[in-house]
């Protein structure tokens, strides 16, 4: 069991940690031991928050005690490496870069000395696995930004960012699904709900999925984001290739 | 037809046990913050356990009843008076059409809940009525209520309601609580100088307690180096420390995942006390095995 502590994260939930490192390796195990415990459908457990080398499980204490899910779970740990191979969505976002949408776009230029074509190339040439979901509904931690386009979040964080910007914060990016207060640098706006409490899968994205930023033009946006209001529009799922 | 609101009160919000099953996309269970009270209410008006509630904070509302209704109130007592006539708490009212119901400031403790027979009849958003104020999702509009708002109840009428021979246990709510917790899961990241402090200090509840969470202020507790983890999942009761060194107790409303170590949960059985407490309350924490918090929790209704 080497690399994986399991504690109690109170009466009702068990933490297993793995190595705590951000890499994909890891976090790869992560989602195999939550396949792994979901397939075994333990009597108790609820549900479960993935995170980059962690796996918080909720359960009931009246159907399984702390220290028989901890055995089940140490049972499962050596299954999961199994589970890990399977391959990963890859959803194609249509993203508006700059226009009006990208509201930090011209400082974003200074910040790196790129142009902004270079930036939007960069951004958009990037596949980006989703680690954990968390702080709003719907939004993506995502891994792998390029050196070249990392900028320090704003000194100040806006009141109000409008749903669907897409941002950069620090080694970070990201889409924000609701309107929030946020400090990250906005390039650009996705016509696409990442968050929708009304739809049948209320949120688009999982864990463990993988997003590629398609650059369309603000009329493209505008299209896409009335066909979307229409229920007409569906993005793009394809599998992502090994190794993302 | 159901229950119009006259005077909401601060903060007044249609919630059930909460939104589960989302976690993992980010989306906050909500829900309660006062799970025993909220059973009560249920159990008293022989409601489905999950039937949605009204949540009150410190000073309740006025409402106005379309038609009969059977309610029941729990939590915190804020001197509920039917068209001006005192009602109990813990037992089933009969509310007549177009009767007023009252209510002021708690006496003690922080939040009462308002049931009615039948529960609120509200469209459940992914499997819950509770409100989810902060993507304003659920409960009535998404929002906490507004004077004029008309709240929907089946209409049940007063037929059939047998009160119920149940022996309640009524909380008596003080101004301390030693709430018990199970220690961990990231205990590590402290020193045992900063374990000891947290089981042997004071904290009190500071003017920043909401229902995502409680800023505790007391003695500093001391990391071994730095609180900043990589990010996981919080559950309800997660005794967070930020760099600061003063605790956050992670309450209904939390965020699912977090980035500061947890030194500690509170257990399911004293939730319900620490949804009771008010700023300028005072908390000492108590540790205690994650196997009697378990027989605990199965003692009682949480």
């Amino acid at each position: 069991m080497k690399d994986m502590r399991i504690a109690p994260a109170g009466d009702r939930a068990l933490l297993i940690q793995l190595e705590q490192v951000i890499s994909e390796e890891v976090n790869d195990r992560v989602h195999g031991l939550m396949k792994a415990i979901e397939d075994a459908r333990i009597r108790g457990v609820e549900e479960m928050i993935p995170s980059y080398s962690s796996l918080l499980v909720f359960y009931d204490p009246g159907q399984i005690g702390y220290a028989g899910l901890k055995g089940e779970v140490m049972g499962l740990y050596s299954l999961a490496a199994e589970h890990t191979s399977a391959p990963k969505r890859l959803l194609h976002i249509p993203c508006c870069y700059g226009s009006h949408f990208g509201l930090d776009m011209r400082d974003m230029e200074t910040l790196t000395g790129l142009s902004r074509e270079e930036i939007i190339s960069i951004h958009s040439g990037t596949d980006y696995r989703i680690y954990m979901l968390g702080f709003l509904p719907g939004f993506v931690y995502l891994g792998g930004l390029d050196e070249r386009i990392k900028a320090p979040r704003l000194r100040t964080p806006r009141v109000a960012i409008p749903r669907g910007s897409v941002g950069i914060g620090g080694a970070q990016t990201g889409v924000y699904p609701l309107k929030s207060p946020g400090g990250w640098r906005i390039i650009g706006a996705t016509p696409v709900e990442f968050y929708d409490p009304h739809r049948e899968e209320p949120v688009l994205c999982r864990a463990g999925d993988v997003i590629r930023f398609e650059p369309v033009s603000a009329c493209d946006f505008y299209d896409i984001r009335q066909m979307m209001l229409k229920g007409q529009y569906e993005i793009r799922i394809t599998e992502a290739a090994d190794g993302d | 037809m159901g229950i119009k609101v006259i005077y909401p009160g601060p903060l007044t919000t249609v919630q059930d046990r909460g939104r589960t099953g989302y976690q993992q996309f980010g989306i906050p269970v909500c829900g309660v913050m006062d799970r025993a009270a909220f059973a009560a209410a249920n159990e008293i008006l022989d409601n489905d356990r999950n039937a949605a509630v009204l949540e009150m904070t410190l000073i309740g509302g006025t409402f106005e009843f379309t038609e009969d209704h059977v309610i029941a109130l729990t939590g915190a007592d804020m001197g509920p008076r039917l068209d001006g006539e005192e009602v109990p708490m813990y037992a089933p009212v009969f509310a007549r059409k177009g009767g007023r119901l009252a209510l002021g400031m708690a006496a003690e403790g922080c939040r009462c809940y308002l049931g009615v027979r039948g529960g609120f009849d509200l469209p459940p958003v992914m499997g819950s009525r509770s409100t989810d104020l902060k993507s304003a999702t659920g409960g009535f509009k998404g929002r906490k209520l507004e004077a004029g708002d008309l709240l929907p109840a089946p209409s049940l009428g007063f037929e059939g309601f047998v009160p119920k021979n149940i022996a309640l246990d009524r909380p008596v709510y003080k101004h301390h609580a030693n709430i018990r917790v199970v220690e961990g899961p990231q205990e590590y990241a402290f020193t045992a100088k900063g374990l000891e402090t947290f089981y042997d200090s004071v904290y009190a509840l500071t003017d920043k307690c909401d229902r995502m969470g409680y800023r505790l202020a007391g003695a500093i507790i001391e990391t071994g180096s730095g609180s900043d983890i990589i990010s996981d999942g919080i559950a309800f009761g997660s005794v967070q420390v930020p760099n600061s060194g003063q605790p956050i107790i992670l309450m209904a409303d939390r965020q699912t995942t977090g980035g500061y170590a947890k030194i500690a949960t509170v257990c399911s059985a004293d939730l319900p006390l620490l949804a009771q407490l008010r700023p300028g309350d005072t908390i000492r924490f108590e540790r205690i095995s994650v196997e009697e918090a378990q027989s605990l929790a199965l003692r009682g209704i949480y």
